[in-house]
């Protein structure tokens, strides 16, 4: 098997990001997809071209076509976390971006915090939802799809509610989904057992 | 979760198009783009779209022009209308024309995965309230086979009995019979009953038209061909497709007939596509086949395909028994459509309609009701309301035996063009004393009854 590569997620903290929080999604998103995770803290990217100031937002398929760029090379998965408002053109704003069956995705805790809604911060949940949020949207990355289950990671959720009522794991749809993706993309050392 | 649904978005920028389509592609919706009105009036003609949102304003057609083009498509087309803040007020008109709501750019992600969820509820369930409304319409026939007569009692349950199968059925029987109502009893009693019945009159159409009524046409395939159509065979999917006067089809139709009956596919004229259909066939003639395939009219491969299981009705006259059941059915349906408080057909009259000898059948029986019964006074109808060939057409109490004898042979002859086997076995005598009875009265084709 010398030639076989194994599963990598690239998790890059982009400024202005929560770097606790991004340390803590990494040791999670091992458990969950059983793959190798990396924490890359050493790129500095610009996203001041990223931002709308009339909208007072950050467009994220920018941000997304600039990880793309940067990551051309690597050969896995890329999950840009991030604390700024995001938003796609035609929508006024969204929680995270993916590249269906692609490479990139990216995620931000700007609304999955407390603080957006007035709230006392509340970090153990804002942890909760970003965990929820990076897996949903590298699922994307894996080819999944939105899923019909509310309890599945992969349902989709356009508030916070939303996202507090689903579980951070695959329904054992998904999860067979998911399961055949990684094993035909990296081929080796995936076990198939989810938490 | 949602790949049965399909969204087009109409819209002039490119971003618009590209975040959308991306956004309703992880629901795993079919997502088409277009980027004018050109583009998606072509992409309407190619399929059925579920929901389409369109810009309102967009350079050449605007949205609100397209919305009217895609109406005059597909009447039941959901359309969602993109608009800026400052455009809603044409947003609004568009609504007034049936647009199913508009949304504002930047859109709320959670609006619009409420909104396109609800849309698609109501689009299903117009589209449930349609196909059931259809088939509704298909399965309670406005009409039905009334009498108690043995002949068409016997009728009946032939068609009950061939119904639950697969087998392709031929109806036979003068005009006015009641052909049609045969076929759809028996589609009514098959597995297909929530499908639909599709009816053709391929006597009633042009050759050059039956083709494209029976196979659809692809947009262009001929002059005046502006839209995509679906042909009989392809609506009848599922269901059963009800070819009546079968007989009058030409020679180059019942080649590409049997070719269809056989493989159950066919591409649209003027396309390329292979369609399979799911179909029965029951089908239905006043000719005699077998005298048409003689002739070499009608292709003998065909007959076999189309003559597996015969149903013949006999005519009204055959069964006089039945003439007051079906008389007094029509009696009590047209009562209740004109509101008229007539309530029974006098002994007189009854008298006409038992005697008379129906050439049109039931359908001439229908229509001398329906006659009398504009022309009636409550509480009954009389012989002067009957139209006037019925009472003229008694025999009159003074004739003599031959005389009698002599016109029933020549009427006779004339209904069934002067074929002798056949007239004898209605006369119920032999060939050779029909033959002395033509010599004795010497009767000749063309002769006045």
């Amino acid at each position: 098997m010398g030639t076989s590569k194994s599963c990598k997620i690239l998790v890059i903290p982009i400024y202005p990001a929560d770097f606790e929080l991004a340390v803590s999604l990494a040791r999670s998103l091992r458990d969950i997809f059983k793959c190798d995770i990396l924490l890359d803290n050493t790129n500095h990217i610009n996203i001041s071209f990223a931002y709308d100031s009339s909208r007072a937002q950050f467009n994220s398929t920018k941000i997304i076509s600039i990880l793309s760029d940067k990551f051309k090379n690597f050969d896995g998965k890329i999950l840009g976390v991030i604390s700024v408002d995001l938003f796609i053109p035609v929508l006024t704003y969204v929680f995270g971006e993916a590249q269906l069956g692609g490479k990139i995705s990216i995620v931000s805790t700007f609304r999955l915090s407390e603080l957006a809604y007035g709230l006392p911060e509340n970090r153990k949940l804002t942890e909760e939802r970003l965990l929820k949020e990076a897996v949903h949207e590298l699922g994307h990355n894996f080819g999944l799809l939105h899923c019909e289950d509310y309890l599945c990671v992969m349902h989709p959720s356009t508030s916070v509610e939303e996202v507090d009522i689903k579980t951070a794991t695959f329904c054992s749809k998904c999860w067979e989904k998911i399961s055949k993706q990684i094993f035909s993309e990296f081929d080796n050392r995936h076990n198939g057992e989810q938490n | 979760m949602t790949q049965e649904f399909s969204i087009l978005i109409v819209d002039d920028e490119f971003i618009v198009r590209d975040s959308l389509s991306k956004w309703f592609a992880q629901d795993g919706y079919k997502v088409g783009v277009a980027e004018n009105a050109a583009q998606a009036l072509k992409m309407m003609n190619e399929g059925p779209w579920d929901i389409i949102f369109i810009d309102i304003k967009m350079p050449g057609m605007d949205g609100l022009e397209l919305q009217k083009r895609i109406k005059e498509i597909d009447p039941n087309a959901t359309i969602i209308i993109i608009t800026a803040f400052a455009s809603v007020d044409t947003a609004v008109q568009a609504l007034k024309e049936g647009a199913y709501d508009y949304v504002t750019k930047p859109i709320d992600p959670d609006y619009l995965s409420h909104l396109v969820k609800n849309a698609l509820k109501q689009k299903k369930l117009v589209d449930e309230n349609i196909k059931l409304r259809e088939q509704v319409s298909e399965l309670v026939m406005g009409e039905e086979l009334v009498g108690e007569s043995p002949q068409i009692k016997k009728v009946i349950e032939l068609a009950k009995t061939v119904a639950p199968t697969n087998t392709t059925v031929m109806i036979r029987g003068e005009s006015g019979t009641g052909k049609e109502l045969v076929a759809r009893l028996i589609h009514a009693h098959s597995p297909r009953r929530y499908f639909p019945f599709i009816s053709v009159n391929c006597g009633a159409v042009p050759d050059t038209l039956l083709e494209s009524e029976l196979f659809g046409h692809e947009k262009g395939a001929f002059t005046d061909a502006l839209y995509r159509r679906k042909g009989k065979f392809e609506l009848a999917d599922g269901g059963t497709i009800f070819l009546d006067e079968v007989g009058t089809i030409s020679l180059k139709m019942q080649v590409q007939l049997l070719r269809v009956l056989e493989t159950k596919q066919f591409t649209r004229i003027g396309g390329n596509e292979i369609i399979t259909s799911d179909f029965r066939v029951i089908c239905a003639t006043n000719c005699e086949l077998e005298q048409l395939v003689k002739e070499g009219k009608f292709r003998e491969d065909l007959y076999y395909r189309l003559n597996v299981f015969t149903i013949f009705i006999p005519p009204l006259r055959e069964r006089r028994t039945d003439i007051p059941l079906i008389a007094n059915y029509y009696l009590k349906k047209y009562a209740t459509m004109m509101h008229k408080p007539i309530t029974e057909i006098s002994p007189e009259a009854m008298d006409i309609l038992i005697r008379y000898d129906w050439p049109g059948n039931v359908r001439e029986l229908k229509n001398a009701i329906e006659r009398a019964m504009v022309l009636a006074k409550p509480p009954a109808i009389r012989p002067q309301d009957l139209p006037i060939q019925l009472v003229q057409g008694e025999q009159p109490e003074d004739e003599t035996l031959e005389a009698v004898e002599k016109a029933h042979i020549l009427k006779i002859l004339n209904r069934t063009n002067w074929n002798i086997a056949q007239s004898a076995k209605i006369l119920g005598i032999d060939r050779v004393t029909l033959y002395n009875k033509i010599k004795k009265y010497k009767l000749k084709r063309n002769s006045v009854e």
